[in-house]
């Protein structure tokens, strides 16, 4: 089985993808000749023609509204945004149309659509290259909501979506395209949309979390181990919406307490609901508060963005803090 | 004008924005009118032209060691200093994030502009983003970068100013690329409608990013868009500094009357997009070769020894001296301690909010655990 990168793991996703279904195309700046600028597209253009690998013009506007334009009629269009960062001109677009269409049209119409696009920090991108704006699709009703924590799940999860007859936002944390490497079957497989998968074993303390954070919060496991006699349970959500419900309640009927790590800002970020939703479902099931380690509520800095993230100093704190419980 | 008769067009105005305006040609010969523009003027030009390539320069070798987050070369557009240098300054400029001319030309120093690069302890930006340089006291806007969000920016600001009865204007630039964004339809077409003072700098380097200019627009030329606004456009040759001062002068004498005007900069990017760029991805070797015969310092240069305006050896003091200049800058700069490690709650909102008072105390507590515990965060 090949060892891949998140970037090659998404680009044999696209190809294999294309070439199974003729109706997928691949739109957006810079995805052809230049391959996207993190090479998520590199080489499709060679096999598919500039009629499926679209360079268009620079406008997130533009590019979205034309794939929800393809997506009524027939296509399955794979948009590209250079960083989600750029993706607010096309808000009105997301927001608007290729959420509500369905709704729209009394279910005649629907759009199978995914936006894919870089995400989060960690790169020194500063205040634009750098955000985690789950939280704006994840409150508009009509979305989906991905985000992989590596090349195996990003395979499959991408396949899916590109499957899935409504519109996927499927976020792509930047500073692990290259640097976690796994095995990737070369076989056509998918993962189920709204299922997490467990990624370390514990049983004192449930951790959800997604995207980048996820390698964060598994490396600092032997810390809170040595120093607090915590074994922490790790969820990766991988869908953010909709949200593995039962992983977590299953976890919490084990640990009793619940730990949220995101990178984005904490308030009303992914966290929020989560904590909302086990408080007002199974209050029964917590031996004391639930703790939120996020962004901070400010923009994202270019000056000390490792400072800003959530980091294992504040996960420590608030692993520690829900054991006093 | 009657419902249904016919719209016409003053074939003055579809000449300038279709043409070509240039008076220094790619070896130095004088190829149209030469203004009465004065020596002193003609070395200003010059110098800032040496001192935004020098500095362009430093910045991508700061970037190559680490020092300098991604920095947008602008070696091939340093002639956009002529389209600043007859502002006043009390004008407002909206710079795009490849202009270190323009922030020259404003009053910027290599200091500061070294101090931004490597948002250090003096930064005035406060380490907020990366290439974006600016400062209330230049009158000029730190960019945002989502490209072209500062095109309505500057209509905005100079309707402000006409509402305020200033006879101050703004300008601003931005690339080709940014000319398919909703941002710049918005933007020209409020100037139309507003008749606002302002004066719109496309620098069409003829690539965004990867992406040709051929693939922005079908449009027969971006001047000729701008009339369909009906804001007044010329297409002027932008490797040639003092096309560029001539019609900056035209231009801004317009604005200064309450009628917007729109300048496209026909040039050339040399480098790449970013530091972050492959720009041989996309584009050949041989291309860049070609076009570097009509970059504009060395057609200025050949001008100016030519005629007398630099003796033999003159040009390379000259850039002896920035570059000597910018390296004791660079080196001064770097020495400078890092912003607090708290930089970031600040400027958030203009008040206190207890969100942020909140957050910050867990902040300064996790910095305590992190020495504690020996943990190496940044």
């Amino acid at each position: 089985m090949p060892v891949m990168n998140m970037v090659q793991a998404l680009n044999t996703a696209l190809r294999e993808e294309m070439e199974r279904d003729d109706s997928v195309v691949v739109l957006g700046e810079d995805v052809g000749r230049r391959g996207g600028v993190f090479l998520v597209t590199e080489g499709l253009i060679d096999i598919f023609g500039e009629e499926r690998v679209i360079d268009t013009p620079l406008t997130e506007l533009g590019i979205v509204g034309f794939a929800i334009g393809m997506a009524l009629n027939g296509l399955r269009p794979v948009a590209e945004i250079q960083f989600i960062d750029f993706v607010y001109e096309a808000f009105d677009q997301i927001v608007s149309n290729a959420a509500k269409i369905r709704f729209r049209t009394g279910g005649m119409y629907n759009v199978p659509l995914v936006i894919r696009s870089p995400c989060c920090g960690g790169i020194k991108g500063g205040m634009h290259h750098s955000q985690s704006p789950e939280s704006y699709f994840i409150h508009t009703a009509g979305l989906y909501t991905v985000m992989p924590s590596g090349p195996y799940d990003a395979k499959g999860l991408l396949k899916s979506s590109i499957r899935l007859d409504d519109p996927v936002i499927f976020l792509e944390p930047k500073s692990i395209y290259r640097t976690v490497k796994e095995e990737v079957p070369e076989e056509d497989y998918t993962i189920e949309l709204g299922k997490a998968k467990k990624v370390l074993e514990g049983g004192d303390v449930t951790v959800v979390t997604w995207g980048a954070m996820v390698h964060m919060v598994k490396s600092a496991a032997g810390l809170l181990k040595d120093k607090l006699g915590a074994e922490i349970e790790v969820i990766d959500l991988r869908t953010l919406f909709p949200f593995d419900k039962d992983m977590i309640v299953e976890s919490l009927e084990k640990t009793g307490r619940l730990v949220v790590v995101h990178e984005a800002p904490k308030t009303l970020g992914l966290g929020a609901e989560i904590a909302a939703f086990i408080a007002e479902h199974h209050p029964e099931l917590l031996y004391g508060p639930i703790i939120r380690v996020t962004g901070y509520d400010t923009p994202f800095p270019l000056a000390h963005e490792k400072l800003y993230m959530p980091n294992i100093a504040r996960l420590y704190l608030a692993v520690k803090k829900v054991l006093e419980y | 004008m009657s419902l249904l008769g016919r719209v016409d067009i003053d074939p003055e105005k579809l000449e300038r924005a279709t043409g070509l305006y240039r008076i220094i040609d790619e070896e130095g010969r004088v190829v149209g009118e030469f203004p009465d523009i004065g020596d002193e003027v003609l070395r200003d030009l010059l110098h800032y032209m040496i001192r935004a390539r020098v500095l362009d320069e430093w910045l991508l070798r700061l970037q190559r060691m680490g020092k300098v987050a991604i920095h947008a070369p602008n070696k091939g557009q340093e002639a956009i200093v002529g389209a600043v240098y007859p502002l006043r300054p009390e004008d407002w400029v909206f710079p795009s994030y490849r202009d270190l001319g323009v922030y020259l030309v404003r009053g910027m120093t290599e200091e500061e502009i070294l101090d931004r690069a490597l948002y250090n302890r003096d930064d005035p930006l406060r380490g907020s983003d990366f290439a974006i340089y600016g400062h209330r006291k230049y009158n000029m806007i730190p960019t945002p970068v989502p490209v072209g969000n500062q095109i309505p920016h500057a209509v905005g600001a100079a309707y402000a100013m006409k509402y305020r009865g200033l006879d101050t204007i703004t300008m601003v630039m931005f690339g080709d690329g940014a000319t398919s964004r909703g941002d710049f339809h918005a933007g020209l077409n409020f100037a139309g409608v507003f008749k606002t003072p302002t004066v719109f700098v496309c620098e069409n380097n003829q690539w965004a990013i990867s992406v040709p200019l051929k693939r922005q627009t079908r449009a027969p030329t971006i001047a000729f868009r701008a009339l369909s606004y009906g804001v007044d456009s010329i297409r002027v040759d932008g490797n040639d500094v003092v096309a560029m001062y001539k019609t900056a002068i035209d231009a801004i004498t317009q604005a200064r009357r309450g009628e917007p005007f729109f300048i496209e900069m026909v040039t050339y990017r040399l480098g790449s997009h970013t530091t972050a760029d492959d720009p041989s991805r996309y584009r050949s070797e041989e291309e860049v070769k070609r076009m570097e015969r009509y970059e504009p310092l060395r057609r200025l240069r050949k001008y100016m020894e030519e005629h007398g305006y630099l003796r033999e050896g003159e040009y390379d003091e000259i850039y002896k001296m920035y570059y000597d200049h910018v390296e004791k800058a660079a080196r001064e700069a770097l020495e400078k301690p890092p912003l607090p490690e708290d930089v970031f709650f600040e400027n958030v909102y203009g008040d206190k909010i207890w969100v942020l008072e909140l957050e910050k105390e867990e902040f300064y507590e996790s910095l305590g655990i992190m020495k504690e515990l020996g943990l190496e965060v940044e």
